[in-house]
């Protein structure tokens, strides 16, 4: 048996707890309804909502780094505009990698990647998270929330596309007979899928509102 | 100083388009997080609606100048995400502090939303969009001002459904708060997809 024992202390370790709380006890879009914006607009297409997914992913991670390097030299009264500095100077450095490597992307995208700086889910993690732990574990809980946060903007985009484009990645996959359903594509789609996703995770995690 | 292929489009256009056929809240889905946070109540949504207005309008006469008459001709544009975030959180910091300091009475109404306003994506989507569209000087206040009027309408129409809701719906359990939010924020988005007729703008 002591393999089961060793599988067992690897998953009780802090930062796997960390890293995995992010991804369904405490999950950015439906326990906290963070982050919803860009989440909706973008996801029409796969390919935009992984390029998103991947960049939010990398904003998160390493601003919760940089919050928590500098927590103990942030003031408290100015530390708002700190986490604002930190976040847009690694939004920056996406929109520019996205411009110079893949111009359809960001092209696609348009405002919504500097739109990231106000993405609730990085100030959120700053001050939730990043501001009183150490920076180890402040960029598990990044990686984590990003990639909880990518595999929600991949599920949306995964109904959206073949119901309102009838392709998948660019690929027609579809029957010729399909009419494409025009409203998945704009937001009222957007507004109901997520507010049946909501239903569902919610009742499968007895989360519920009063 | 100013964009060098300005937008043909006239200001009043602008004011109409930005509140119906263009809201910023239903059609581009911008500004969620209060949106749904914050229209519980018909009260708070009517504060928040007017502190928006007031925030975004003035942060985009400031960003204006600050980016067509010293980030362009500095050729400083890479930097133009972290300057119009700072000057947005310095003008809500500011405003937050005249107002305690010499209008008491507005404070307990509009001050708790003050320090919320500088995380809406829409006061730096106005930014954004002021100059990829490439607006005069004039254009952006119009469009500024007519943005923000529709999301206060939006949150406001959302607070009164909400409110009512309250009152008679039978929403299943795992539908409250934020997924009941989503599906009136659908037929909501359809309902302003009416306006579209009224004016056609590029």
């Amino acid at each position: 048996m002591p393999k089961k024992r060793l599988k067992r202390s690897f998953k009780q370790t802090k930062w796997f707890k960390v890293l995995t709380a992010g991804l369904w006890q405490d999950h950015p879009t439906f326990c906290m309804v963070l982050g919803i914006c860009s989440m909706l607009a973008i996801t029409n297409r796969i390919d935009n909502a992984v390029a998103m997914g991947i960049g939010v992913t990398f904003c998160t991670a390493f601003s919760s780094l940089f919050v928590s390097l500098f927590r103990n030299a942030i003031p408290g009264r100015v530390r708002m505009l700190a986490y604002m500095v930190i976040i847009s100077t690694f939004v920056i450095c996406l929109d520019r990698f996205l411009k110079a490597y893949f111009p359809p992307i960001s092209e696609a995208m348009g405002p919504y990647v500097g739109l990231i700086i106000t993405n609730c889910i990085l100030m959120g993690r700053a001050e939730a998270f990043a501001i009183k732990n150490s920076p180890w574990l402040s960029f598990l809980d990044g990686v984590g929330c990003g990639l909880g946060y990518s595999f929600m903007l991949v599920l949306m985009a995964i109904v959206r596309e073949p119901l309102g484009f009838g392709t998948l990645l660019g690929y027609k996959i579809m029957p010729s007979a399909w009419i494409n359903w025009v409203v998945m594509t704009i937001a009222p789609g957007a507004f109901f899928l997520l507010g049946v996703y909501m239903w569902i995770f919610r009742t499968i995690a007895k989360k519920t509102e009063t | 100083m100013g964009p060098i292929n300005p937008n043909p489009a006239s200001p009043l256009v602008l004011l109409i388009a930005s509140i119906f056929t263009h809201n910023i809240a239903l059609v581009y889905i911008l500004g969620m997080c209060p949106f749904i946070v914050i229209s519980r109540n018909f009260k708070t949504a009517v504060g928040m609606g007017i502190s928006v207005i007031f925030v975004v309008t003035l942060t985009a006469i400031i960003n204006w100048p600050i980016y067509w008459c010293i980030l362009v001709p500095a050729k400083a544009e890479i930097i133009s995400f972290l300057v119009f975030i700072v000057v947005i959180a310095a003008t809500v910091q500011l405003l937050e502090m005249l107002i305690e300091k010499f209008f008491p009475p507005l404070q307990a109404s509009f001050g708790i939303f003050l320090p919320l306003i500088t995380v809406n994506c829409i006061v730096l989507a106005v930014c954004l969009f002021m100059v990829l569209r490439n607006y005069n000087f004039i254009q952006t206040v119009f469009y500024s001002f007519g943005t923000s009027v529709g999301w206060a309408l939006a949150i406001i129409i959302m607070a009164a459904i909400k409110e009512k809701l309250l009152l008679t719906g039978d929403v299943p359990s795992g539908l409250r708060g934020a997924g009941i939010t989503m599906i009136i924020a659908g037929l909501l988005a359809f309902a302003f997809m009416g306006f579209a007729g009224i004016i056609t703008l590029q």
